[in-house]
């Protein structure tokens, strides 16, 4: 029992440490991706190309005057960052970072939680997410604010109905809702005992999961909630120091987290190409895995930031014109698909 | 270890939900009760029915309290003090509640021995589904369409609303687009 509490414990410490430092660089590497694309230099003064950047603004963040507005609520300003980064930090548990290493004997499954119901657990802290900004922008009392936590809890609700619908086509094609499981269908790639990553099989599915994966995180092109041109910072308008940094660096995880995810659901998770081929043992392919994995984690974030500098920021109303009558509709075809397909061509 | 945690969770659900009630500001009453929800998702994973736990939380907790706190944001119904009501409405409100209970009782009541063992199986998703789809298809198959129906509705409230909007030429409100 200790041991096993020692192992997951060093594991969760592991993964939020990992989560975080991913995150810090994100922003970073945001900057020079948006450089890159600007044909600009970015931030390059803070240690050599500029590497420090981070740790520069995390400390920065931290010895700005803190404002609390006195009309606000002031347990419900504090608590809505909070919640944000706590729901943010959640979803790590039930993502499969690695298969198992086997040491001396035990076996070590790089994964915290192998939950029955992993994509639906996943499903749970996503809905409870938008509680974040919804209460930060109430409890600033300011109409920016509130304006934009509306906003955000509408766009939020209406992409998880498209989200959902996605994944049960999915679901309807592997039988399973457990991360790991899937990861395990996915195992092989190209090489002896090929196998196609789920994608193959999904791609509409995919384009839908992905679409409202941006949404679901607020990035750019749905970014409606902090619409700089019309609500000013949108809900997070009254926040000043670190929580704000909080919500900042809550959206940066959840990108990490969204990206970790749709590799898992879609691009094979721990696997990677002529696995079966390299005659290695078991514990090394499961480490070349998980660099893989995070390879793959890395290239979603750059598509993220790619998506943010290329596509404008979507009107309102075009954007509750996508989620209602674009992916719905779509998301229900493609299970329509899915199920004759598998029920037709037996995989 | 699980009777401790039954205790702990009963606890937060009870204090929870009398806080619903007692708390003055509409706000807090929804987040006391969106604590509650999750004390009864954790009973049910007590059970070891992760899926009921997990389906509980996102469709109440995550979709249907977050219409709630949007309502009541539309509102801005967050004043401290709320409007003396008049005695009529309170002992309707008692008539109504008590009948409410006598209903709850008597469904209740004979439900002991459809009791789940604790760390039976019944509540794991591969099991509910056989059971879903075998004992209950019809029921199931109804309540699906009727909640296809929901949705589809509300496409063609949105299609409805865009075709208005063409004829009268008028750039749409805030309050509209939110809608």
């Amino acid at each position: 029992m200790i041991a096993f509490l020692t192992y997951k414990g060093i594991l969760v410490l592991i993964i939020f440490t990992i989560t975080l430092a991913v995150a810090a660089y994100s922003t970073y590497a945001e900057r020079k991706v948006a450089a890159f694309l600007q044909d600009r230099i970015g931030p390059d003064r803070a240690g050599p190309f500029g590497l420090l950047q981070p740790l520069a603004d995390g400390a920065k963040f931290f010895f700005k005057e803190e404002i609390i507005p006195n009309v606000s609520n002031k347990t419900l300003f504090i608590l809505g960052p909070s919640i944000a980064m706590l729901t943010a930090l959640m979803t790590g548990v039930v993502v499969p970072w690695g298969n198992e290493l086997v040491i001396g004997g035990n076996t070590y499954l790089l994964q915290i939680a192998d939950l029955d119901v992993g994509i639906l657990y996943v499903f749970g802290v996503v809905s409870i997410g938008v509680y974040g900004i919804m209460i930060g922008g109430w409890a600033s009392n300011n109409k920016f604010s509130l304006l934009g936590a509306i906003r955000a809890s509408a766009q939020m609700i209406s992409y998880e109905i498209a989200m959902g619908l996605a994944i049960i086509a999915l679901i309807l094609m592997t039988g399973t809702l457990s991360l790991r499981e899937m990861s395990l269908q996915q195992m092989g790639g190209v090489g002896a005992h090929w196998n196609f990553w789920n994608v193959v099989y999904q791609p509409l599915g995919f384009l839908i999961f992905l679409v409202c994966a941006f949404a679901e995180c607020n990035r750019t092109p749905f970014d409606l909630p902090e619409c700089e041109t019309e609500l000013v910072g949108g809900y997070h308008t009254e926040y000043s120091s670190m929580k704000l940094g909080l919500y900042l660096f809550a959206e940066y995880i959840n990108m990490f987290i969204s990206s970790a995810v749709i590799s898992t659901l879609y691009f094979g998770g721990f696997n990677f190409p002529f696995m079966n081929d390299l005659g290695l043992s078991a514990n090394w392919i499961t480490v070349i895995g998980t660099a893989f994995f995070f390879a793959k984690i890395t290239f979603f974030i750059f598509f993220f930031m790619w998506i943010r500098w290329t596509i404008p920021r979507f009107r309102y109303d075009q954007l509750m014109n996508l989620g209602w009558r674009g992916m719905i509709p779509l998301a229900i075809f493609n299970i329509v698909l899915s199920g004759l397909i598998s029920l037709f061509v037996h995989r | 270890m699980t009777l401790y945690l039954f205790y702990f969770l009963s606890f937060v659900a009870i204090l929870s939900a009398l806080l619903v009630v007692f708390s003055k500001s509409p706000i807090h009453s929804i987040l006391y009760l969106i604590i509650t929800f999750f004390s009864i998702a954790g009973h049910y994973v007590l059970q070891n029915a992760q899926f009921l736990a997990a389906v509980h939380i996102i469709v109440y907790a995550g979709a249907i309290m977050v219409l709630f706190l949007y309502v009541i944001m539309l509102l801005n119904l967050n004043k401290e003090t709320e409007p003396h009501k008049t005695s009529l409405a309170k002992i309707a409100a008692v008539i109504c509640a008590g009948s409410m209970m006598v209903v709850l009782v008597a469904s209740l009541k004979g439900a002991s021995y459809l009791m789940a063992k604790p760390g039976g199986d019944i509540g794991l998703v591969k099991n509910l589904g056989k059971v879903l789809f075998d004992e209950f298809l019809l029921p199931f198959e109804l309540s699906s369409i009727l909640l296809l129906a929901a949705m589809v509705g509300v496409v063609m409230v949105g299609k409805q609303d865009q075709r208005t909007q063409i004829l009268t030429n008028t750039p749409s409100t805030e309050a509209n687009k939110i809608e």
